[in-house]
């Protein structure tokens, strides 16, 4: 009866694990294959040879390293900075009664719409040409301060627009997350402190976020993952060449090295692609390993 | 300390329906002395809770004051007033361990009131002995089982000692046999502290067991309040009779009528009062099975449930059940004649209320 029921159940599985099968685990498989074999010709699906040649060219090409630079600032700087605004916010849609609703739905909308749209929108804000200074600018200047090229100027300028940019897009799902895990923090702990005469900010430190931590640690997971990833944010705001522009990601890399004007090396776009499946990885584990101490499953 | 409430009234408008305020609390004007233990009694959704909770200060009064001692504590903060409270579900703090949740009150202390790290570990040992926990120390709450976990939160609540202890319906979450362990450690814990104690409760065995005083709510309003047998044994009126004892008291029509007590046609008593329809409310006790008695029913059956017997009959005036349970002792010798049996009744037994303000009537 187990081996009847055993073949029945794979027989179910089947679609799912075709699918998972051509889409996920073949092309896995493929891209590692891909970053060992050196040589390899596109047209005539040929290689020379295996070995770690791949590797070593992508590490040490300077538009590679320019874009691990650029990805790991995007990081570093927008996880938390994000993570933290989405409590702030949440924090206070939480503490208010009054037109809560239209806040949230406000909050929410940036979630909704398109990349490529809000991107054209940040250029608009953003960008200098030849005959308009762009709202940021007028803003600038307005204060005295000279007028900053963000789109072609100097390298910070563009970081900080990816930044904003990047920060703004991920809040309205960081707000919603953390709103709900708030709101599912049962009031009785907090009444409970407040009988026990529980200062504010030992509430917040000792109750609050002890009892969102769960969410929390969900937002930075995926908040470091997607940060890694970043690609069409960066295409959105810089356009295509992004190594001319000095912004490319390390997934921006990738699709240059498969399809760019330099593309065709799907070798080298395999490695880059590992090169960045390991650091995920990295960043995650480590993250995990923080997480045993800090955060709190009921 | 003695607690005073005085006229003490709160609203709220209505969660359905905004235009609706719903008096949760109406009036209550009471006086409960020091170092007692309170039973709140009512059914689900009287204010039992809301009373608490303005005691506590969680929720202010639409109107009304509230006396801590001399101390008009009204205006002031559930953290000014030094109450300890043990919410329903006990609310203790899942990430932190059993000593963390006991100590989190004393580490709350501030200024010149700021405890050192020695005295709050003893304290909270203190507390934990008082409630036999002081071996759970290092446990998460959700390695405790119900009636531990209700534990530490009495010592959470009892810590710093306060001069009012604050439980809402403190046994609501424990099973049967836990509830009666439970509600003996608070009667103890209460008498060792002589701390002023009021709990909640919907169950009137729990309150009638504990309490040295009960306080029976209906609807907002303040049904009775005494000595849980004194109030058992004289209720005011029919919703006060009906909702203690165990079981529940059998509620006939009845008439008065040439200075006597009808139930039907059987002359139940001499009654002196003026001509009119009642309800007449019988204990299970109050039956004497007796073959001259005036009190006819038809029998039904016995049972037997421990040792208590019972005699469930049936009577065409009764209006509560369609059983008339009548508790006896079992050496009691059954005149059943012809389906009929005959009681009479322990007067102390009988309550007569009303017809028309359900209040209770003396012969």
């Amino acid at each position: 009866m187990g081996k009847k029921n055993d073949l029945k159940g794979w027989l179910y599985l089947l679609p799912a694990l075709l699918f998972v099968g051509v889409f996920m685990v073949y092309p896995l498989i493929d891209v590692l294959i891909y970053s060992f074999e050196e040589g390899y010709n596109f047209a005539s699906q040929t290689y020379e040879g295996v070995g770690l040649y791949n590797y070593s060219y992508v590490l040490h090409d300077p538009y590679f390293m320019q874009a691990v630079k650029n990805t790991f600032i995007l990081v570093i700087i927008t996880v938390p900075l994000s993570t933290s605004i989405a409590l702030l916010i949440s924090l206070a849609l939480n503490s208010i009664n009054k037109l809560k609703d239209l806040f949230q739905t406000i909050f929410f909308l940036p979630y909704v719409t398109n990349t490529l749209a809000v991107g054209l929108v940040f250029m608009i804000l953003f960008k200098k040409t030849a005959y308009s200074e762009g709202l940021i600018n007028l803003l600038l200047n307005s204060f005295g301060i000279a007028s900053v090229d963000f789109i072609e100027g100097p390298y910070w300028a563009k970081m900080f627009v990816l930044c904003f940019y990047t920060i703004w897009v991920v809040l309205p799902f960081k707000i919603l997350i953390l709103t709900s895990a708030l709101a599912s923090v049962n009031k009785d702990y907090y009444n409970a402190a407040r009988v026990d005469g529980t200062s504010k900010w030992r509430t917040f430190y000792k109750i609050t976020l002890p009892m969102i931590s769960p969410s929390l640690f969900y937002l930075v997971i995926t908040g470091f993952i997607g940060a890694f990833k970043a690609y069409s944010d960066v295409v959105a705001l810089f356009g295509t060449d992004l190594n001319a522009a000095g912004m490319n990601t390390i997934v921006g890399y990738v699709y240059d090295m498969l399809y760019g004007n330099s593309g065709g090396y799907p070798s080298f776009a395999s490695a880059a692609a590992l090169i960045l499946f390991a650091i995920v990885l990295t960043i995650t584990v480590i993250n995990l390993l923080v997480s045993k101490e800090n955060v709190h499953y009921q | 300390m003695k607690i005073v409430l005085e006229h003490l009234t709160k609203k709220f408008i209505s969660r359905n329906n905004k235009n609706e305020i719903v008096t949760a609390v109406n009036d209550f004007d009471f006086e409960i002395p020091d170092g007692k233990l309170i039973g709140l009694l009512g059914p689900s959704g009287c204010g039992k809770s809301t009373t608490l909770n303005l005691i506590c200060g969680l929720e202010e009064p639409t109107s009304g004051k509230i006396y801590f001692g001399d101390l008009d504590v009204t205006g002031l903060p559930p953290e000014n007033r030094g109450v300890g409270m043990v919410f329903q579900n006990y609310a203790l703090y899942p990430h932190l361990t059993v000593r963390q949740n006991i100590r989190f009150p004393l580490e709350n202390l501030k200024g010149a009131d700021k405890l050192s790290k020695e005295v709050i570990e003893q304290r909270a040992l203190e507390a934990a002995k008082l409630v036999q926990i002081d071996t759970l120390m290092d446990r998460k709450p959700n390695e405790l089982s119900g009636g531990q976990q209700q534990r530490v939160a009495i010592a959470r609540a009892l810590v710093k000692t306060p001069g009012v202890l604050l439980l809402d319906e403190p046994l609501s979450n424990l099973d049967a046999r836990l509830r009666l362990q439970t509600r003996e450690q608070i009667r103890r814990i209460q008498k060792e502290t002589g701390v002023t104690t009021i709990f909640v409760t919907h169950d009137q065995e729990e309150a009638m067991s504990i309490s040295d005083y009960i306080i029976v709510m209906k609807a907002g309003v303040l049904q009775q309040m005494g000595e849980p047998q004194k109030v058992y044994n004289e209720p005011v009126n029919l919703f006060v009779a009906q909702f203690l004892g165990n079981p529940a008291i059998n509620v006939f029509n009845g008439q008065i009528r040439d200075h006597g007590l009808y139930i039907g046609e059987d002359r139940i008593s001499d009654f002196d009062a003026e001509d009119q329809e009642v309800y007449v409310g019988v204990r299970p006790e109050a039956f004497i099975p007796d073959e001259k008695g005036p009190f006819r029913c038809v029998f039904d059956r016995v049972e037997t449930t421990g040792r208590d017997t019972s005699i469930v009959t049936h009577n065409e005036n009764c209006i509560s059940d369609e059983d008339i349970r009548a508790i006896v002792s079992a050496d009691e010798k059954l005149n059943n004649e012809n389906g009929i049996i005959r009681f009479s009744l322990k007067p102390a037994k009988v309550h007569v209320f009303s017809k028309e303000d359900e209040k209770v009537i003396h012969g």
